[in-house]
């Protein structure tokens, strides 16, 4: 009871990379508080294939529901699975991804339950909080931190009295780690029909394409990002070329996505993916909040803009102050001639 | 066939055009600073309403909003563009909803509504970014639910055909009515103001939007009664105020902090050759780079 738990999301027998990075993040969560991490996985087929992509993250209990139907997703199934296991097994967190699937099925559960559901937090914490209004203190609650307001604040949410306090995280805000390759976890098969009535099975995908994802801009040591500042898509080029050099990936500002220079699943910040290289190279990005937000922790920054005040320059440790179409190619150059 | 299809609309501060007096100096959001728009993935899910209206003849397009007064504004621009009718939730019992309250708000007034084949909400509002008040309020109720939609493509046989957005890719489901759809912001854009519907609805108010004293315009109230708005309380959906509101929202804000970045000491450099070969060889030395 009153254990922590993560809903793990599958592309056929694949889990998701963002589940394990909440079981990272549950199980530091669980031992703060004591308690066990529990995960719970949802598929057709799956059994015998997810248990090693999942237990090694410190899952003491796995539920698997492997039954026709219930891949793909669809809503009520996988709804109806986490409220009726919820019921019986009440826990005080479920986490899960601010992804397609985590966001649509967040927010059914948490209406079922009526339980308080916070999106897109940036960071998870265990702490204290006192109602002012009632004069109710309370230990050990999640503070659910986000941005708030297109990114212009961040708020600290807490659900002082419902359970389970619930949270989405997106993909690379969490850093994920194996605990221990052997982990010994239980592993529960549940009766899905037990959990589903048939009735749930009524919509039904007709078509479907996923591609694998083309980059590996998330798990890259090095990122060359760029935005509007790069002019076009032929400036991007530039950084592709860059990219291919130092064994980097390229990224990209909102602005520079909305512009069509680049695709938008390279897109870095708030509404993108969230990077943690060793060196980040931000090229003609202005560096707004909600861009910030997806690169700051970055270990090295290093920003090129012909404007010397650009608030990127502020967390910047390297700040060459020229335009990209003479610093960029400069860079390439001096590169290939004294590396190696 | 006709449907019944009710869109969710939000009117929410613009969030994408913050100026410099945007926060307060206790690092609050400074609302009056803010204009108040149509909340722009509502303008896509509106679209798509007002397209199964036309190739559904006799369908009609309610517009649900809940908010101050003034939000009355979302109901007068879905009119504008081609929607029948409108209702805005609007007491002091539903200030201060998270997304559940929102939700349960919005749910009780669907069921007031009665016999609603599809709800058409946006994927989210910028100024929560949630995206979560459109499938709770699909599960309060029961619907079906497709999110992330880029298109109803037809409904035949009771039956919505929907193009959706997955990640890494695309869907497209079968969903049996009713259903509540989620529409995208990068679905069709919303189709212009009519200018006819504009001239038609222009005063067309809820009552607490109208000015206490009387006007030149009091008198078209009561000769037509479109210009009246629908204006529901928490009383008038049947509403349990425990679940409104402040009273009905299980999360909390503790606190809330104005974003400050610490400034790194960093060096400056030029574009000329001397600096960035410098820089390109002190990254190698210390092995930052390969
Ligand atoms: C809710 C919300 C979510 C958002 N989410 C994200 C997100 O996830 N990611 C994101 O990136 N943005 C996001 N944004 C947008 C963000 O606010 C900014 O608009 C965006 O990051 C700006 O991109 P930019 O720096 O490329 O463009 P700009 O702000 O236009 O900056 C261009 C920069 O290039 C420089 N420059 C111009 N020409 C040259 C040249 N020739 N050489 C060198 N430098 C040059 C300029 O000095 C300037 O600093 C979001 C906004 C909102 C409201
Ligand atoms: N107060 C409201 N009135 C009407 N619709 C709303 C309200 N709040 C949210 N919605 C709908 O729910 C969607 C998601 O909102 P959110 O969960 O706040 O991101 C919005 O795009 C609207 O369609």
């Amino acid at each position: 009871m009153n254990n922590v738990f993560v809903y793990c999301e599958i592309e056929g027998t694949q889990v998701a990379e963002v589940s394990q990075e909440l079981l990272t993040k549950g199980r530091k969560l669980a031992n703060q508080l004591g308690v066990q991490l529990h995960a719970i996985v949802a598929g057709t087929g799956i059994k015998g294939k997810v248990e090693d992509q999942i237990l090694p993250y410190g899952v003491d209990k796995l539920f698997i529901f492997d039954a026709e139907g219930l891949f793909p997703y669809t809503s009520a199934p996988h709804t109806d699975i986490l409220v009726n296991l919820f019921k019986e097994e009440k826990p005080q967190i479920c986490l899960m991804g601010a992804t397609v699937i985590g966001r649509d099925l967040g927010p059914r559960v948490s209406s079922s339950l009526t339980s308080g559901l916070t999106a897109d937090c940036t960071q998870l914490e265990i702490g204290s909080y006192d109602d002012n209004k009632t004069g109710k203190h309370y230990d050990n609650l999640l503070y659910q931190i986000r941005p708030a307001f297109g990114g212009n604040i961040v708020a600290t949410i807490v659900n002082p009295d419902h359970r389970p306090q619930m949270a989405t995280v997106r993909s690379g805000v969490m850093q994920k780690q194996i605990l221990d390759p052997n982990y010994k976890g239980e592993v529960v098969v549940c009766d899905v029909a037990k959990y589903v009535p048939s009735t749930d099975y009524v919509v039904k995908v007709i078509d479907r394409h996923v591609e694998a994802a083309k980059h590996n801009l998330k798990g890259a040591p090095i990122v060359v990002a760029g935005g509007y500042g790069m002019g076009s898509k032929e400036g991007f080029d530039m950084l592709f070329e860059l990219a291919k050099e130092i064994h980097g990936e390229v990224g990209a500002s909102r602005a520079a996505v909305d512009a069509g220079f680049v695709d938008h699943d390279r897109q870095i910040g708030q509404t993108g993916i969230t990077v943690h290289p060793k060196v980040y190279i931000a090229c003609g990005i202005s560096g707004q909040i909600q861009h910030i937000a997806g690169m700051q922790d970055s270990g090295i920054i290093i920003s090129i803009n012909s404007d010397p005040d650009a608030p990127i320059n502020k967390i910047a440790d390297y700040v060459i102050v020229g335009t990209v179409e003479e610093v960029v190619p400069k860079l390439i150059k001096y590169y290939k001639q004294n590396s190696k | 066939m006709s449907y019944k299809i009710v869109v969710l609309a939000k009117q929410v501060p613009d969030t994408r055009n913050v100026g410099k007096d945007a926060m307060t100096a206790e690092g609050t959001v400074n609302r009056a600073a803010l204009p108040a728009i149509f909340n722009p993935d509502d303008l896509n899910a509106l679209e798509q309403a007002l397209r199964l209206k036309e190739q559904n003849p006799g369908s009609t397009v309610g517009i649900l909003t809940m908010g101050p007064p003034r939000a009355g504004e979302i109901i007068r621009q879905g009119l504008y563009r081609g929607a029948d009718t409108g209702w805005l939730l609007t007491d002091r019992l539903f200030a201060g909803a998270d997304t559940l309250a929102t939700s349960y708000a919005l749910a009780t007034a669907i069921k007031k509504i009665g016999d609603v084949d599809i709800v058409i909400g946006g994927r989210q509002a910028i100024d929560g970014d949630t995206a979560q008040v459109g499938p709770q309020v699909a599960q309060k109720l029961g619907l079906n639910q497709v999110t992330y939609a880029e298109e109803i493509i037809k409904i035949e046989d009771g039956k919505a055909t929907i193009r959706r957005h997955i990640d890494g890719g695309v869907e497209t489901v079968v969903a049996p009515l009713p259903v509540a759809i989620t529409v995208n912001g990068s679905a069709a854009p919303c189709r212009p103001c009519n200018a006819k519907l504009v001239m038609k609805y222009k005063r067309a108010t809820c009552p607490m939007e109208r000015p206490k004293e009387a006007n030149e315009y009091t008198h078209l109230y009561d000769e037509r009664p479109y210009m009246t708005l629908n204006q529901w309380s928490v009383a008038d959906v049947n509403g349990d105020p425990q679940q409104c509101g402040l009273a009905g929202s299980p999360t909390k804000v503790k606190a809330v902090q104005n974003i400050v970045f610490q400034a790194k000491e960093s060096k400056t450099l030029t574009s000329s050759d001397a600096d960035v070969e410098g820089l390109i060889k002190e990254l190698l030395n210390e092995k930052i780079i390969g």
